[in-house]
C-alpha cells in the first residue's frame, strides 16, 4: 500500500490483563472553536449518575486548541477531574492526534468506561480507538446504565429500530459507547463546582500528520433540532407543505425551531433533518408543540423526554395526547395561527392575561 | 494503476425485518437481502474513478456463501474481482472482529493484486448500524480515514492527494488526505449507477474469489467471530414510552384556547427557562 | 451491445419462459432467461392452484424441492346468495398420495422455477425489460432492453411475457385484447396464524383447500376464490373487463363486497392483508390464440392466451408450452434451420397436446361469459339456487311437492320465463363442450 510509509503490525488482543486499576468514567468533550457541542454536556449529566452509582470518578478529556475554557466548563458540568490536551495543531478535529491523546490518556489514567457522542466526529473517533485498544464499542447509545459487577449496560436501538439492545463489554477495558445527542440532561451549570485540571502532552510529531482540514462552511439552514429548546413538529395531519409556514411563524415567536413526523418527511413536505424519532433526531427541549400528529410509537419515543409536550390534534382518541401535558383538540388551521399571535402578543408584553389581541401588522401573512 | 478496494455487506432489507416474539432474534428467512446502500455508494464513487482514471476494484465482503450474489452485482455495475471471506469460524463477528478479518482479506488482496490506493466502505450498515467497522479497518491497516465523506473534490495522482467533503452536523469539512486512505461514504456522494447489459452478463459468469481461514495461514482464531468479540447482547425488548395525564383545554373558540395554553405555560418554570418573562 | 450470442433469449420468467430456458438450458443450449422484475415473481400474482401433471413431464418429483404452500385435499364450490351459500365440494385423502395439486404463491414458485433453469445453466438477466425486438427483415434476431449496450443477439426469441405481451403486438400476433377477452383479477393476500387456518378450514398440517365462488361478484360475470397457504390465504375475484367497463364499478369494490359476505368474513376474520395486487387473465381461449411460431420466434403461455378459464388452469399450460417451445428450438438447432418452417412444429405440438384439447372444449365459454345479460348467470340463478334450498330445508309445513314447484320457480323467475331456462342450459351445455 503506502510506498513511502511503513505501517505498523496489527493490534493484537491483551488477554490476560489485570483490569482492576481502571477506575473512573471519562467523557470525551467535543469542540468547535471552543464551543462544546451539547451532547457533551449531556454525557457529562449521565455519567455522573453512573460515577457516582460506581463510586469512582467522573473525568472529561478536552482536546483542541485554546480550550482551557473548555476544561472549565466540563468542570461546571459535573467533572471531577479533566484532561486537557491543548496545541495548535489539534485545533481542528483529526482522527490521528485526536485518538493518540485519547489512547495515551486512557492508557496512563486508566477510565474504566469511556463514553462520546454518538456525533459524526465522535463515531469517527471511538470507532479509531476501540480497535486500538482493542475493546468493545456500543454504537449510539440511549440508554445507559452500570450493574453491581461494574459492567456498563449501553443500550441501543437496533434491527431497524424495532427494539432496543443492551450491550456489554466483560472482557476488556476500558467500555466504551457513543451515545445520541438529546436523550440525557445535562447537570445544571454550576460554578461553584471547580474541577482538578491535568494537563496532557500531545501525543504527535506534527509532521506525522498528512491530513489537513483545509476549511470548515457552517450550514446555517441546517437545522439543529437536538439543541433547540422549543420545538414545533407538523405531521400527515398539516395536509401539504403550505401549512408548515403557520408552524415557523408559530417557532419563530417562540424561538423555536420546525419538526415533522416521519409521514410529513416521506411526503416530502418537509427535509429529512427535520424529522423527529427513532429514524430521525431525538429530541428533548423545554417545548415541544406536537401539531396533526397521531403519536406512533417510533415518533413518541424520539421526544418523550421533552419537558413540556403540547398536543393539537382533531382527533381527541389521538394516542399523541397519552403523551402530552397540555391537549387541545381542534383544527390546527384555526388553532396554530392564533396561537402564533397570541405568542407574539405577549412576548411583546402588549397583552394583559385576559386582555383582548393586539392588532397585528403581522395578521394575515401566515397562509 | 490505482488500487481501489470496497468494502461491502449483504444485509437483510430492513423494511421487511421482523422480530421473533419468543426468541427475540432477528427473523431473516424470507427477507430478502440486498447489499447494504451506503456500500453501492462507495462503490460507484470506486467506479467513477476507474472510469476517470483508469483503476482496478476489487470487492470485499465478509459473510455467507448467499452473499455471492451481491457480489456479482457489484461485479455486474464494473468491479473487477470481487472476494468472499466466508466460514463458519466468522460468524457472530462484531465490528472488532469484523475489521480484523476485513483487514486480513484487503491485506492478501494486496498480496495478490498490489498495494491499496483507497478503500471505501459504506457510511454505516443498515443492520449493523455502528459505522464502526470503517475505522476499525483503518486503524488495523494503519492508514487515515475520511468518514461521513459527501464529495470527492479532486484526486491527485502526482502528489497522491485527495480532498472530499466531509458532512458535520452543523456543517461541510473540507479535508485533504494522503493516500493511502479510507473513505467511508454518505448516500449524497453520488449516484449509484444502473449495471449495462455486458456487465449483466460478465456478473452472471463471474465466480467471486472465496476465502476462507485457511487462506489465512496467520490468522489469529482467538481474533474471529464470536470468540473474538468483546461486546455481548444480553438482552433485547420493545420500548414503552411513559404516559402522562393530560390537560385538556377548552377549544370551542381557538382564540380562547390559545390564551389557555399560554396562561397554563406562564404558570410553569418555562418563561423562567426559557427566558420569556 | 453484448458480444455474446445466444442460441435463444426467453423474455419472461413466468411459468411459460422458466419451462422453455429450462429445458433448453439442460440440452445445452445458451439461453438468457430476461425478466422485468427484481427477480422472477417478485410482482406476479395468480390464485394460485398449481398442478402436478404437466410440470412433473418437465421436472420428476419437483414437489419434493418447490415451495409450494399446502397439498390440496379438498375443493369446492360455493355458490353465493345474498348472505347464503350452496356448497358443493369434494375432500378426499386420497389426494395426497400422488398429489393432485398444491396451493402456491408467485413470489416463492417463480423464484424457484427459474432457478432451477439457471442452474441448467441459463444466464439470468433480471431486472430487465425488453423493449423492443430486433429484426432482419422478417427474422427475429434479438431483442433490446433498457440497459446500456442492451442488445442482445439470438436465433431463436421465446416471448414468454404474459397476457399482455407487448412484444407481441410489436410483432403484429397480438392486438390490444378487447375488454371481452380478458378479465381482470384482483387478489389478497391475507396472514393468518398457521393454525387458525387449520382450524377454520379443517385441514391437518400440510393439508389445504380451494373454494371457487360464484354470485356477489356485483351483478357480473366473474369467479372469486379462496385458497388455503401455510399461513395466508389467498383471496380473490375476477371479472370480465367488459363488465366492469358497463358497471363503472372498481374491481377492488368487487373484493370488498366478497370480503364482507358472511360466509367469506368469517374465514378471514383478524386476518392481516398482506398484499394487494391486480392481474389480467385471458379469457379469449382457443378463439384468441395467435399465430405461434414464425421465423426466429415463437410464443408461449398467458401471450398466446393459453389458459383455460373455466378450470382457472393456466400455469400448466405455460409450462407445457414452454417445454413444447424449448423441445422445438433444441430440434431446429440440431439442424441449424430457425425459419418458420422448423419452429412451426412447435404450433404441431400445440395441436396435439391437452393444451389444444381442452381449449377447444371450452371454446364457447368465452362466448357465454360475454353474451348480454351476465347478472343472470352471476347474480339472479346463484341467488335463485339459494332461495330454493333455503325452502327445500325450511321446515314450515309446506308439503314437499308444493314445496319442489315453488323452487322451480325461482329458477324460471330468475331466468325470465320457461323457455329461456332451458335456453341457458343449452348455451351451458354448448360452451363447455365446445
Ligand atoms: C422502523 C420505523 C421507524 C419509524 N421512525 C419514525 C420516526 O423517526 N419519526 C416519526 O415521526 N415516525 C416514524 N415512523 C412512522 C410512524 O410509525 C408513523 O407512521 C408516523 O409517525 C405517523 O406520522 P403522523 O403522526 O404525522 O401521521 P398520522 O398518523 O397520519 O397522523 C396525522 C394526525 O393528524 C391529525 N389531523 C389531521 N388533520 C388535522 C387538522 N386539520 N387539525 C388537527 N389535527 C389533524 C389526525 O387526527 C392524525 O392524528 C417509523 C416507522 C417505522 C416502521
Ligand atoms: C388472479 C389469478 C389467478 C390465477 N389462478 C391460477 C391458478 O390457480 N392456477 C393456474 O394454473 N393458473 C392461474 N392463473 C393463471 C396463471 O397465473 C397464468 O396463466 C400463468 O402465470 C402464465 O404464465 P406465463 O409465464 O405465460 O406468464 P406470466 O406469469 O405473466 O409471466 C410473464 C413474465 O414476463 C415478464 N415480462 C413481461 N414483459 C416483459 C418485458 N418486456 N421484458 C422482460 N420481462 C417481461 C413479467 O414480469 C412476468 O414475470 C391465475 C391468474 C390470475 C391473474
Ligand atoms: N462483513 C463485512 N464485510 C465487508 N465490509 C463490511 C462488513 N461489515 C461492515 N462492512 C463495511 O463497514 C461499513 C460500516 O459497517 P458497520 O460498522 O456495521 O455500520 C459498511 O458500510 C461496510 O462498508
Amino acid at each position: 500500500m503506502a510506498e513511502e510509509r511503513k505501517r505498523k503490525p496489527m493490534i493484537g488482543l491483551q488477554s490476560d490483563t489485570d483490569w482492576s486499576e481502571y477506575r473512573g468514567v471519562m467523557v470525551v468533550v467535543e469542540q468547535r472553536a471552543g464551543v462544546a457541542k451539547a451532547v457533551s454536556w449531556q454525557l457529562l449529566g449521565e455519567a455522573r449518575r453512573l460515577a457516582d452509582k460506581l463510586e469512582s470518578p467522573l473525568l472529561a478529556l478536552v482536546i483542541g486548541h485554546q480550550v482551557q475554557g473548555l476544561a472549565r466548563e466540563a468542570g461546571y458540568h459535573g467533572a471531577d477531574r479533566v484532561y486537557i490536551c491543548d496545541s495548535p495543531e489539534l485545533a481542528s478535529y483529526r482522527t490521528r492526534p485526536y485518538s493518540r491523546v485519547c489512547l495515551y490518556v486512557i492508557r496512563e489514567y486508566k477510565p474504566e468506561i469511556v463514553l462520546m457522542g454518538a456525533t459524526y466526529a465522535g463515531r469517527d473517533l471511538a470507532g479509531a480507538i476501540a480497535t486500538h485498544l482493542p475493546t468493545g464499542l456500543t454504537a449510539d447509545s440511549t440508554q445507559l446504565d452500570v450493574d453491581d459487577e461494574r459492567l456498563l449496560l449501553a443500550s441501543r436501538p437496533a434491527f431497524s429500530e424495532k427494539m432496543l439492545a443492551t450491550i456489554l463489554c466483560k472482557q476488556f477495558k476500558p467500555q466504551m459507547a457513543t451515545a445520541r445527542a438529546g436523550v440525557f440532561e445535562a447537570l445544571p451549570r454550576d460554578e461553584a463546582r471547580s474541577a482538578e485540571i491535568v494537563v496532557v502532552p500531545p501525543q504527535i510529531d506534527p509532521e506525522d500528520i498528512s491530513t489537513q482540514v483545509l476549511g470548515f462552511v457552517e450550514s446555517l439552514e441546517r437545522v439543529n433540532l437536538e439543541d433547540a429548546d422549543v420545538i414545533v413538529a407538523g405531521g400527515r395531519g398539516l395536509g401539504g407543505p403550505g401549512a408548515f409556514s403557520l408552524l415557523k411563524e408559530l417557532a419563530d415567536a417562540l424561538g423555536g425551531e420546525v419538526g415533522a413526523s416521519r409521514a410529513a418527511v416521506d411526503l416530502g413536505w418537509i427535509g429529512h433533518d427535520h424529522q423527529v424519532g427513532q429514524t430521525g433526531t431525538t429530541v428533548r427541549p423545554k417545548l415541544y408543540i406536537a401539531v396533526g400528529i397521531s403519536g406512533a410509537v417510533q415518533h413518541v419515543v424520539g421526544m418523550q423526554n421533552s419537558t413540556y409536550i403540547v398536543a393539537i390534534n382533531k382527533d381527541s382518541e389521538a394516542p399523541i395526547f397519552r403523551f402530552a401535558n397540555y391537549g387541545i383538540k381542534g383544527d390546527l388551521f384555526q388553532i396554530v395561527p392564533a396561537l402564533a399571535q397570541a405568542v407574539r402578543a405577549r412576548r411583546s408584553g402588549g397583552l394583559s392575561p385576559e386582555g383582548v389581541l393586539e392588532p397585528m401588522s403581522a395578521a394575515g401573512r401566515g397562509e | 494503476m490505482l488500487h481501489l478496494v470496497v468494502c461491502i455487506k449483504q444485509v437483510p432489507d430492513s423494511r421487511e425485518i421482523r422480530i421473533d416474539p419468543k426468541t427475540n432474534t432477528l427473523v431473516r428467512l424470507g427477507v430478502p437481502a440486498i447489499i447494504n446502500y451506503y456500500d453501492l455508494h462507495g462503490l460507484e464513487e470506486a467506479l467513477r474513478l476507474k472510469d476517470e482514471f483508469g483503476a482496478r476494484v476489487t470487492v470485499v465482503s465478509m459473510g455467507p456463501p448467499s452473499a455471492e450474489k451481491a457480489l456479482r452485482q457489484c461485479v455486474s455495475m464494473g468491479a473487477d474481482e470481487a472476494v468472499l471471506v466466508s466460514d463458519r469460524a466468522f460468524a457472530g463477528a462484531d465490528t472488532l472482529a469484523t475489521s480484523y478479518v476485513v483487514a486480513l482479506t484487503i491485506q492478501k488482496v494486496e498480496e495478490r493484486w498490489g498495494t491499496v490506493d483507497i478503500v471505501f466502505c459504506g457510511k454505516q450498515t443498515l443492520d449493523g448500524d455502528t459505522g464502526q467497522v470503517g475505522p476499525g479497518v483503518a486503524c488495523r491497516l494503519d492508514i487515515d480515514q475520511l468518514t461521513y465523506v459527501e464529495k470527492l473534490e479532486s484526486l491527485d495522482l502526482e502528489t497522491r492527494e485527495v480532498t472530499v467533503h466531509r458532512h458535520l452536523e452543523d456543517g461541510v469539512e473540507r479535508v485533504k488526505a494522503r493516500l493511502p486512505v479510507l473513505i467511508t461514504a454518505l448516500a449524497e456522494l453520488n449516484r449509484p449507477r444502473r449495471a449495462s447489459l455486458p456487465g449483466i452478463l460478465r456478473a452472471a459468469r463471474y465466480q467471486p474469489i472465496v476465502w476462507t481461514t485457511n487462506d489465512f495461514p496467520t490468522i489469529d482464531r482467538a481474533k474471529i467471530g464470536l470468540r473474538g468479540s468483546p461486546t455481548i447482547v444480553s438482552k433485547t425488548w420493545v420500548p414503552e414510552p411513559k404516559q402522562v395525564q393530560t390537560e385538556w383545554l377548552p377549544s370551542e373558540d381557538s382564540a380562547a384556547a390559545a390564551t389557555a395554553l399560554l396562561d397554563h405555560l406562564y404558570s410553569t418554570d418555562l418563561p423562567q427557562k426559557l427566558g420569556w418573562a | 451491445m453484448a458480444d455474446e450470442r445466444f442460441d435463444a433469449v426467453v423474455v419472461g420468467a413466468g411459468p411459460a419462459g422458466s419451462a422453455a430456458a429450462y429445458t433448453m438450458a439442460k440440452a445445452g443450449l445458451k439461453v438468457a432467461l430476461i425478466e422485468r422484475g427484481e427477480f422472477p415473481g417478485a410482482k406476479n400474482i395468480f390464485g394460485g392452484v398449481i398442478y402436478r401433471r404437466q410440470l412433473e413431464d418437465l421436472i420428476p418429483e419437483f414437489w419434493k424441492e418447490a415451495p409450494l404452500e399446502r397439498t390440496v385435499v379438498q375443493q369446492s364450490m360455493w355458490v353465493l346468495g345474498e348472505e347464503s351459500a350452496v356448497m358443493l365440494g369434494h375432500h378426499n385423502q386420497r389426494y395426497k398420495d400422488p398429489p393432485n395439486c398444491w396451493t402456491g404463491l408467485r413470489v416463492k414458485f417463480d423464484q424457484w422455477f427459474a432457478g432451477k433453469a439457471e442452474q441448467a445453466g441459463a444466464v439470468p438477466i433480471y431486472e430487465t425489460v425488453v423493449t423492443q425486438i430486433l429484426r432482419d427483415g422478417e427474422r427475429v434476431v434479438g431483442v433490446k432492453t433498457d440497459r446500456d449496450d442492451g442488445e442482445l443477439y439470438a436465433d431463436i426469441v421465446i416471448l414468454a411475457d404474459g397476457v399482455n405481451s407487448l412484444l407481441g403486438k410489436q410483432l403484429g400476433i397480438h392486438h390490444e385484447w378487447g375488454p371481452d377477452e380478458v378479465s381482470l383479477a384482483v387478489k389478497e393476500v391475507i396472514a393468518l396464524p398457521r393454525q387458525t387456518i387449520q382450524d377454520r378450514f379443517n385441514l391437518e398440517g400440510d393439508e389445504g383447500c380451494t373454494i371457487e365462488i360464484v354470485g356477489q361478484t356485483c351483478q357480473m360475470a366473474g369467479l372469486g376464490f379462496l385458497y388455503t397457504n401455510q399461513d395466508t390465504i389467498s383471496l380473490g375475484v375476477g371479472v370480465m373487463v367488459s363488465d366492469l367497463k358497463k358497471a363503472r364499478v372498481k374491481p377492488y369494490a368487487v373484493l370488498d363486497g366478497l370480503k364482507q359476505h358472511p360466509m367469506i368474513r368469517k374465514l378471514i376474520r383478524g386476518g392481516e392483508v398482506k398484499e394487494y395486487s391486480g392481474h389480467l387473465i385471458p379469457e379469449g381461449g382457443f378463439n384468441s390464440m395467435p399465430k405461434l411460431a414464425g421465423d426466429g420466434w415463437m410464443v408461449v403461455g398467458d401471450a398466446a392466451q393459453m389458459v383455460n378459464a373455466v378450470h382457472r388452469e393456466g400455469t400448466n399450460l405455460a409450462v407445457t408450452s414452454g417445454r413444447l417451445a424449448g423441445e422445438t428450438a433444441i430440434e431446429a438447432h440440431k439442424v441449424g434451420h430457425f425459419g418458420v418452417g422448423a419452429l412451426d412444429a412447435y404450433t404441431r405440438k400445440i395441436r396435439e397436446s391437452i393444451i389444444h384439447k381442452d381449449l377447444k372444449k371450452y371454446r364457447g365459454v368465452h362466448q357465454l361469459l360475454g353474451f348480454g345479460d351476465s347478472s343472470l348467470l352471476f347474480d339472479k340463478m346463484p341467488q335463485a339456487l339459494n332461495d330454493a334450498i333455503y325452502n327445500m330445508l325450511l321446515v314450515d309445513g309446506m308439503p314437499k311437492k308444493e314445496k319442489q314447484k315453488k323452487v322451480m320457480r325461482y329458477f324460471r323467475e330468475a331466468a325470465g320465463g320457461n323457455a329461456e331456462l332451458v335456453r341457458l342450459g343449452m348455451k351451458g351445455w354448448r360452451a363447455m363442450n365446445g
